[in-house]
């Protein structure tokens, strides 16, 4: 009994060691942990920081990413009142439907309007781009392994190839893409953006920002979804203690 | 008059219904007095669970399905209008993608819980066979509803299952262009797994309450395996166990709260967050969790069609589990061989879980093989003869007058006269 008890917890133990060990053999060295004001239980977005992020989209993402699970009316959720959402997105023109004779027309973007795609479809995307396709930014943080890290990461992560690497052309060096061969040149530079506030826009204050704005933007729920989350956990722990006791109260007589 | 029902209902409305037809009566006869052995430990709450799950799946599922599009083309994005624009659309979908989860888990600990005290055997042998077949139909429930969010490891998972009927000799390939509705998984594959996703639950309501009928003619089995020998070894079902499922029930709560509000992503794949592209396939295509054991077996056999058997087999052995294991006695607290295996048993499952989750390499292969080895020698090999060769320990008279004390963690037999005490308590 016992042994077979300890049997199994070695077999859980060595399981999971297993699982690291493994990851490891990948060839990028893993994403050094960042502070992020979104993790933890309580975490929450810097919305500073977001909005800096959106800035840095904006002026440097969005020439090639889109993200078109987003709409300008949603900013509101990193702190945007209405007349700056009407600002932000009639600065950004827009496909607009047909007008009365039928004909395809443009204009500024309304809040309601999603963002503004860089490109009219993948085909145009992949022909400017070298044959790559700039991925869709909507969901990234979510759809990537590493999470925010691993954004962060990659977008500090450009450096000289060491001596003897054979990059191949187009290509470039980055030091935490799987395989060190990253199409996109070194999105980020320093003093690439002016920020509003005056932080000061190193390229990992760039990228710190403009991975909390991506990370708000896959998961725009968040903040409500634990303040929630408190509260019913808050809750069902005391219903549990009550019902426990109701319990004991009630099998008290049977022997 | 002769039929109707003479019923005891205080309140004159429910009185007057329940002359006419007696639900009232059966809800108290079959919820309220019915005897229950007083003995169950926290076990016993897991069928319970799963009702509750069931239930919350079917709840979240219809609403989702007021917002969602089956259409390759709309799919993923009306689930993100969903996670985004629809009121609470991110609560629902959470609590139905960890849904699936919680439900796998209750029912698995359910299942174990079968194994374990012996609750597959006589007279329950229909009660087991129905409750297999349940976990078949919510296996296909939940592979086809991991399909309709259309994300890269929906469509290369649809992809790779579906694919594994074309192993059958002659028609295989028949049949998958059959369960596709064309020559690839496709919008007509996505349209009826969207239907058959809303269908399937409600068969599987259908086939719980065969699942509890034929449990309320068998009785519950109990942690000693023993029978039920008389009204002293029962308590009512309310409000005893109404209220010990509802300690359950706030802990499966709890935990289920911790997972939507704070990790609704963890038991996910990363993959799923891009929109399926039939023209790239992902790395490694790995199914959920809860199918990882079965996809290890699959895997673990070098041959295709073989593979395939295996991994059907490892669910339909559980059919036949009834007459493969040959021992009378029920509960493992009585068959000290039975007990170690049963726990090299969940090893072996455990451990086709993580081998499931890694590429068939190096160790991976091997341990799979063992485990996969292991899993069916024990219902195939082992069952039949240790039920043959084991000696149990001797069985307490009655559950009022237990041999073996309530711990039972292989203490000796206690005087007979040693009073009786309920499992839980303290």
């Amino acid at each position: 009994m016992r042994l077979a008890r300890f049997a199994l917890l070695g077999a859980l133990v060595g399981a999971l060691a297993a699982g690291p060990a493994l990851a490891q053999e990948a060839e990028a060295p893993t994403p050094p942990a960042q502070k992020w004001s979104f993790s933890g239980l309580f975490g929450t977005f810097d919305l500073a920081a977001a909005q800096r992020g959106f800035q840095v989209y904006e002026s440097v993402c969005s020439n090639c990413h889109s993200m078109r699970l987003l709409h300008y009316r949603d900013l509101a959720g990193i702190g945007l009142t209405p007349e700056q959402i009407k600002a932000v997105a009639s600065h950004n023109t827009v496909p607009l439907g047909l007008n009365d004779q039928g004909e395809p027309i443009t204009g500024p973007a309304l809040p309601s309007s999603p963002f503004r795609s860089p490109f009219p479809n993948e085909k145009a995307a992949r022909a400017a781009n070298n044959g790559a396709l700039p991925p869709d930014q909507s969901l990234m943080v979510n759809s990537l392994p590493g999470g925010p890290d691993f954004v962060y990461a990659v977008l500090t992560g450009y450096k000289e190839p060491p001596p003897g690497f054979n990059l191949q052309s187009g290509m470039n060096y980055n030091e935490y893409f799987p395989g060190h061969q990253i199409a996109m040149p070194q999105p980020l530079q320093a003093d690439q953006v002016e920020y509003a506030d005056g932080t000061k826009a190193t390229i990992e204050q760039e990228a710190h920002d403009v991975v909390t704005f991506l990370t708000w933007a896959a998961n725009p729920e968040m903040v409500q979804r634990k303040q929630i989350g408190v509260r019913v956990v808050l809750f069902l722990v005391l219903m549990t203690g009550l019902t426990y006791v109701v319990k004991r109260k009630v099998w008290s007589d049977v022997h | 008059m002769a039929g109707l029902n003479k019923s005891d209902m205080k309140n004159p409305v429910i009185n007057w219904i329940d002359t006419r037809m007696p639900v009232f009566t059966l809800m108290q006869r079959e919820y309220g007095t019915f005897p229950t052995p007083k003995n169950f430990n926290y076990f016993w709450n897991f069928g319970a669970l799963a009702m509750i799950a069931l239930m919350i799946m079917i709840a979240t599922g219809i609403f989702l399905a007021m917002n969602y599009v089956p259409n390759t083309g709309l799919a993923f994005d009306s689930v993100q209008r969903i996670m985004r624009d629809v009121n609470y659309g991110w609560l629902l979908r959470y609590v139905h993608q960890n849904g699936a989860s919680m439900f796998f888990i209750v029912v698995y600990i359910h299942i174990f819980r079968g194994l374990y005290y012996g609750s597959y055997k006589y007279p329950r042998e229909l009660l087991w066979i129905i409750g297999v077949l349940l976990l078949l139909i919510m296996m296909a429930t939940a592979f086809m509803g991991y399909v309709l969010p259309w994300g890269q490891m929906s469509y290369w998972g649809a992809t790779v299952i579906t694919n594994l009927f074309s192993a059958i000799p002659l028609v295989g390939e028949s049949i998958v262009t059959w369960l596709w509705g064309g020559f690839s998984v496709d919008n007509p594959t996505l349209n009826r797994f969207f239907s058959l996703h809303y269908l399937l639950p409600f068969v599987l309501v259908g086939v719980v309450f065969l699942h509890i009928a034929a449990l309320h003619i068998t009785g519950s089995n109990n942690p000693l395996g023993i029978d039920v020998k008389g009204p002293q070894d029962t308590v009512p079902f309310h409000p005893y166990y109404t209220i010990k499922d509802s300690v359950g029930t706030c802990v499966f709560l709890l935990i289920f709260a911790i997972l939507v509000f704070f990790f609704p992503n963890f038991l996910g794949d990363p993959n799923n967050f891009l929109p399926a592209n039939p023209l790239q396939t992902p790395a490694d295509i790995v199914p959920e969790w809860y199918f990882l054991p079965f996809y290890a077996i699959l895997r673990s056999v070098p041959d295709k069609l073989g593979g395939v058997v295996m991994m059907f087999g490892s669910i339909a052995v559980l059919f036949v589990l009834p007459w493969l294991d040959t021992s009378p006695v029920r509960s493992a607290r009585f068959r000290p061989i039975y007990r170690q295996l049963i726990f090299l048993l969940v090893i072996s499952v455990i451990a086709l879980g993580f081998v499931g989750a890694h590429k068939p390499e190096g160790i991976w292969v091997v341990i799979g093989r063992v485990a996969t080895t292991y899993y069916f020698l024990h219902f195939l090999v082992i069952l039949p003869i240790l039920g043959k060769l084991e000696r149990p320990r001797p069985l307490p008279e009655s559950i009022s007058r237990p041999v073996i004390g309530p711990g039972g963690s292989g203490g000796g037999p206690l005087p007979g006269r040693a009073p009786a005490k309920p499992m839980e308590k303290p």
